[in-house]
């Protein structure tokens, strides 16, 4: 690896290459009389002049400054990084799914129209939900269509003051951040001492103004909140919704549904549950599914059936309009479909029960070297430490921790969430990983808590072995340097 | 065990045993029985790699693709020439594996590929910074319209009728959750009436959003009405198809305070619909208020160059209910298309790739007019998209040329009812002109 890698314009040089083209075969006209000279560009255009193979040694060099699922255990909590199949990939690439284009007519897209109607059905299946729109292109986008779902369904009935949205202090960010998009106030609910929802306070936040509570279950603390069919009543009697932020569906495939928890509006996340490459940051896909009183709220359009083939329903007065051009990141779908077949459901359920029985594993092999707050029940798909042992014994954070895992090959797990943990430290090692790589890395924690105690030095200025060290991120705010500069 | 789980059964007994329960079920302890399903869940039985390959394939294949059918249809995504070595480094499992950059030491790949990108869109669009994607051009629209909301702190957003109807969907859909209100603005021979747009400006307007070239593929005379907008203290939206800005003005240079546009055209199949990517860029003044992920360049303890996301206290997950865009996950992996694309392509390719366009489809226009089928409706300049009124109903030709393994262009009726028999036909750089000539013939059989 290169210690100093250029940018892709610090080795650029006029008169290089990388594109051939045909030759322009039509008459040419000459451009100033088709388009007047008052509408052309007059500043030349910066980009990279390079050769083919100086390209692709570009993107590899740098391809190889990064850590993928691939390259090792990746155990970011609540992103759920497991192996991504490359059966997926080849069949995500066929050309019968990559080289169609999205206005073409029905009848010629029946294959394509037939994977969003299956993966609607499948996923309902999956989650206990009537109907899916497979639209929204990422988990908070998802959300943001739930919560779109659910104002118009009050709205429609005649009940518009109800402009608040509920949601625990243990929410993922994006939950408060998707409320507030789609026009609601937020109101916060403490945790109880266990870590799950409040329920007096519930009680409390309760009104006819409430339209609906968010909860990941089990939330961001790893845990199933077993009061979840009180906490559903308590809401649906105050007239509001359920909405089942689903970033946590790993745990529970197979074993229960938020259908039948009482929630009325869920959102997966393909890429995590699903196994779609999470892509560097994305493409994700956050497909939204509802109980029959919300379906007539989804976004158009729909996917139906009938007896001449799969058709695009655009005829829904009351959906909620559109969240996306066209149906969604398909190429993500035809991954998940691809996944959901070659596991058939006793994959799934296997994939629930290995993802929490390796969770716990590493919960029950590092407890007594880290601080585990809330062990008073098995955890879920992940498991939460603090590392405030660590930091109050030798003042090592939380951020050192994971800097130190870095040298040891692995990608750190999720630091400083959720937020109601101190120096949170979520660890989520997936199904995929065997009981050798989790060993390897419990014992790796467990040397850095001795390193902490011995040495907290070396702790605290790592990374040691990494491509750069540690960066200065004020700086980079301070005083933002966003793009090349020649 | 299925083949993508670690573990044997004799590992799970041992771990079991480790965490000193008896079996699974004892891990499920609080999820109470009334909630537990008790049955298998309803779902095809696993296939076999070997099976999956084989029945996918031939679901594909009931697709008609761009390969066995020449494709005149754009309408917002488009039949671009995708060089090999895009998709081979995209491949690269250390890109599409990974996730966000949170770890910066292990991600140096995939920020400063995003640096990159945001350099290059900064070329295209003559802005002074862009973020690191947004989901689709639909959405980068939308979320500039909210930008100009918070930031003018007014509720109105002018939209150029114009702008893709879909996209157009869209930002309606979020307006109407924010109360923002949106007013469309008229067209004249296919560029903005700007009688229409002055008669409808006024204090309470946050922004105009128009699209150059538009959805009939005509170049807006932006020019002609950037000082109105500006003197309103209203904000000016441009969206633009990026290979465009090989030749046409920049949304910088035409004065533009952001600049949105789907990045598709750059070197990502036409998949359907997605996943594409949506760019945004911005005036100096907007940065702070752009939603979004940024990477800056800074220095490691060192001294050597490294990147970082930057610029984090804009972003959701700090600052949760006040924040004014929730985009977490984006289109990292299409914006890294993007960029190897346009370093492939480079200033020439991209130049020549925008010339063909131009060429091609001013021939096509020209000589599906001497076909008699079709007369012209606009005069003003276009791109590579172009409208005639077709003599028949669109459905029906478009029938006849499917059985001649043609893909016709859009129908633009359906959209803009005034546009009778509206033909919307994209001719990229990809179509030859045989292609083109024997869409002509068969127009006329």
């Amino acid at each position: 690896m290169l210690k100093k890698q250029p940018l892709i314009f610090e080795i650029s040089k006029e008169g290089r290459k990388a594109y051939s083209l045909p030759k322009c075969d039509v008459p040419k006209s000459v451009n100033d009389e088709i388009i007047d000279k008052k509408y052309q560009r007059e500043t030349a255009l910066g980009l990279p002049e390079v050769s083919e193979l100086d390209a692709v040694r570009h993107f590899t060099q740098l391809s190889q400054r990064n850590h993928g699922v691939d390259s090792g255990f990746y155990p970011l909590g609540s992103c759920t990084m497991k192996y991504n199949p490359k059966i997926n990939e080849i069949v995500s690439r066929f050309d019968g799914f990559t080289k169609i284009h999205p206005l073409q007519s029905e009848e010629t897209v029946q294959g394509a129209l037939k994977v969003l109607y299956d993966m609607d059905e499948m996923l309902s299946e999956i989650v206990g939900m009537d109907q899916f729109s497979l639209q929204p292109a990422a988990g908070a986008h998802g959300e943001l269509t739930g919560l779109m779902i659910i104002k118009a369904y009050h709205e429609n009935r005649g009940d518009a003051k109800r402009n608040k949205i509920v949601v625990p202090d243990s929410a993922h960010g994006t939950n408060p951040a998707s409320a507030a998009v789609a026009g609601f106030d937020i109101v916060e609910v403490k945790s109880n001492e266990k870590g799950l929802v409040d329920l007096q306070s519930l009680k409390d936040a309760m009104s006819d103004e409430v339209a609906g509570f968010m909860l990941t279950n089990p939330n961001t603390l790893g845990l199933f909140d077993e009061n979840i069919l009180e906490i559903s009543s308590i809401v649906h009697e105050a007239g509001g919704l359920m909405y089942y932020d689903g970033a946590n569906t790993n745990a529970i495939m197979g074993i229960t549904r938020p259908g039948d928890m009482g929630f009325d509006v869920v959102h997966v996340n393909l890429h995590k549950t699903f196994s779609t490459p999470h892509g560097g940051g994305g493409p994700g896909s956050g497909p939204v599914g509802v109980k029959k009183h919300l379906a007539d709220f989804l976004p158009v359009p729909v996917i139906v059936k009938n007896e001449n083939g799969y058709k695009l329903d655009n005829d829904r007065p009351l959906s909620i309009g559109k969240v996306k051009s066209f149906y969604g990141n398909f190429g993500v779908i035809v991954r998940a479909y691809t996944y959901i077949l070659s596991m058939g459901p006793d994959g799934l359920k296997e994939v629930s029960e290995t993802a929490v029985l390796n969770a716990n594993y590493i919960a029950a092999k590092l407890k007594d070297v880290y601080h585990l707050p809330l062990d008073h029940s098995p955890c879920m798909h992940e498991c939460v430490f603090s590392g405030d042992w660590q930091k109050a014994e030798n003042g090592v954070s939380t951020l050192d921790i994971a800097k130190r895992l870095l040298d040891f090959g692995y990608h750190p797990p999720t630091i400083y969430f959720p937020l109601i943990v101190s120096e949170a430290l979520m660890i989520e090692p997936t199904e995929c990983e065997s009981k050798e790589t989790l060993d390897e890395f419990i014992s790796v924690l467990r040397q850095i808590a001795e390193e902490a105690k011995n040495d907290p030095e070396l702790v605290k200025t790592a990374p040691h072995t990494t491509i750069v060290s540690r960066l200065d991120e004020a700086t980079a705010a301070r005083k933002p340097i966003v793009k090349y500069m020649r | 065990m299925h083949r993508y789980i670690g573990n044997t059964d004799q590992d799970r007994v041992e771990m079991l045993k480790e965490i000193g329960v008896s079996d699974i079920k004892a891990l499920f302890s609080s999820v109470p029985d009334s909630v537990h399903l008790d049955r298998k869940l309803n779902l095809p039985v696993a296939l076999s790699e070997m099976e999956l390959i084989k029945n996918l394939k031939s679901l594909s294949k009931t697709n008609y693709n761009t390969d066995d059918y020449t494709c005149f249809l754009g309408a917002g995504a488009y039949d671009h020439f995708i060089p090999s070595a895009v998709g081979e480094l995209l491949s690269r499992q250390e890109f599409y594996t990974a996730y966000t950059p949170y770890q910066p030491e292990i991600s140096q790949g995939t920020l400063q590929v995003i640096f990159e990108y945001q350099s290059m869109i900064c070329e295209l669009t003559g802005m002074h910074v862009a973020n690191a994607s947004m989901y689709d051009g639909a959405t980068a629209m939308t979320e500039a319209a909210i930008m100009a909301v918070e930031s003018t702190k007014r509720k109105e957003i002018l939209v150029a009728k114009a702008v893709n109807p879909e996209d157009r969907k869209v930002l309606n859909t979020y307006a109407k959750f924010r109360d923002i209100v949106i007013t469309e603005v008229d067209y004249k021979n296919g560029q903005i009436d700007v009688d229409d747009l002055q008669s409808k400006l006024n204090s309470n307007v946050a922004a105009l959003i128009v699209q150059s070239p538009n959805f009939f593929g005509i170049v807006e005379n932006i020019e002609a009405f950037n000082d109105l907008i500006h003197n309103n203290k209203s904000l000016l939206i441009v969206s633009a198809d990026p290979i465009s800005l090989a030749l046409l003005k920049s949304p910088g240079e035409l004065g533009a305070d952001i600049a949105v546009g789907d990045g598709q055209s750059l070197g990502n199949p036409l998949n359907y619909g997605g996943p594409y990517l949506g760019y945004l860029a911005v005036t100096e003044k907007l940065m702070r208020k752009m939603p979004g992920r940024i990477v800056g360049q800074t220095t490691d303890k060192d001294g050597n160059r490294g990147f970082v996301l930057t610029l984090q206290t804009r972003e959701q997950h700090i600052r949760r209910e006040k924040a004014t865009s929730n985009i977490c996950s984006n289109q990292a992996l299409n914006a890294l298309t993007a960029t190897i694309y346009l370093t492939l392509l480079g200033k020439e390719g991209l130049n020549e790739v925008a010339e063909q366009c131009l060429q091609k489809s001013h021939y096509a226009y020209n000589e599906l007019i001497k076909t008699g089928k079709f007369s012209e409706v606009f005069s003003a300049p276009f791109f590579k998209e172009f409208v005639l009124i077709s003599e028949q109903p669109v459905s029906e030709l478009n029938n006849k040329l499917l059985q001649n393994n043609v893909i016709g262009g859009y129908d633009v009726q359906k959209k803009y009812t005034e546009l009778k028999n509206g033909y919307l036909v994209a001719v990229t750089e990809k179509r030859s002109k045989e292609e083109i000539d024997y869409l002509c013939e068969r127009v006329v059989k």
